[in-house]
C-alpha cells in the first residue's frame, strides 16, 4: 500500500488539494531482465470534500509514477478533505486531512 | 501496416474513423488496461476529433527533457459547469492519460503524465454538454514508457 501525502490549503474562499500517492503505476508493457513487470497502476480515485464527492477520476497508466494532483474546491479552512484509491490488483488507499 | 491504417483513418477526419484506428493502435490483449477504460479512452478520442477550440487555459511544457514526468495544467475556472477534465496523449499506446469528473470542484486539474515519445497532447474539457479541447505539442527528448 503506497503512502498518500493530502495538503489542502484555505486562501480566498478555496481550498487547493495537493495530493501525492506513493505507487509505482506500472503499465505492464515495461521489462526488467527480458521479462514483462506486471501492471499496477492506480485506476480510480476520488476525492471527497466535506463528505461530498468533488472529483471522481479514471486513471490510465500513462500518468507519472508517484502521481501528483491538485484541484481546487470552495471551502474553508477547517473543512475535511477525503482521498480514495483503487489500483489494478485490487488494492485500497485512502487518506483523510482537514484544510489549513 | 497499423500506423499507415491510423494515419489513413486519421486523414479521413471523421470522429468514426478516428476511433477506429485508435482502436488499432490499443488491441485490448496488448495493453493491460480494463475494457472500461479503453472504452472510455477511445471516446475521448472520437470526441477529441470534434471537439471544438476551447477557452480556458492549457499549462504544458514544449520540451520535456524527460518523458516520465512532464507536468501540465488546465486552468478552466473560468468556466462554469464543468464536468470533466482529460488528457489525452496522442501518440501513447493507451492515450487517455486520466479523466477527471468533477462535481463541485472547481475546473482546474494539474497532474504530471508519461509520454513515449513526442506527440501533441489534447486537453479536453466538457463544460454543460459541449466538449472543447486545446492542443499543444509537446517534444520528449528521452521516452517514459519503459523500453
Amino acid at each position: 500500500m503506497g503512502k498518500i501525502k493530502l495538503k489542502p490549503k484555505a486562501r480566498k474562499g478555496v481550498i487547493g488539494i495537493k495530493c501525492l500517492i506513493k505507487h509505482p503505476m506500472e503499465t505492464g508493457l515495461r521489462k526488467k531482465k527480458g521479462k514483462l513487470v506486471p501492471a499496477n497502476h492506480i485506476v480510480h480515485m476520488v476525492v471527497s470534500h466535506n463528505g461530498n464527492k468533488v472529483v471522481d477520476a479514471d486513471i490510465g497508466s500513462s500518468i507519472s509514477k508517484d502521481p501528483y494532483f491538485k484541484f481546487n474546491v470552495a471551502g474553508a479552512k477547517g473543512d475535511t478533505i477525503e482521498l480514495k484509491y483503487k489500483d489494478s490488483k485490487g488494492k485500497t488507499g485512502s487518506a483523510t486531512a482537514k484544510s489549513k | 501496416m497499423k500506423r499507415r491504417l491510423f494515419l489513413k483513418s486519421a486523414m479521413a477526419g471523421s470522429a468514426v474513423a478516428t476511433a477506429v484506428g485508435a482502436g488499432l493502435l490499443t488491441p485490448s490483449m496488448v495493453f493491460a488496461n480494463s475494457a472500461a477504460f479503453k472504452a472510455k479512452s477511445d471516446a475521448a478520442g472520437a470526441s477529441s476529433a470534434g471537439a471544438g477550440k476551447g477557452s480556458f487555459k492549457f499549462k504544458a511544457p514544449k520540451i520535456a527533457e524527460n518523458g516520465a514526468v512532464v507536468p501540465m495544467t488546465v486552468d478552466a475556472s473560468k468556466m462554469d459547469g464543468v464536468t470533466n477534465i482529460s488528457f489525452y496523449v496522442v501518440n501513447n499506446g493507451t492515450p487517455l492519460a486520466a479523466s477527471f469528473n468533477l462535481s463541485g470542484a472547481q475546473g482546474y486539474v494539474s497532474t504530471r503524465i508519461k509520454m513515449g515519445k513526442t506527440s501533441p497532447v489534447d486537453a479536453l474539457v466538457t463544460a454543460g454538454g459541449a466538449t472543447t479541447k486545446v492542443s499543444q505539442e509537446v517534444k520528449v527528448t528521452i521516452g517514459g514508457c519503459g523500453g
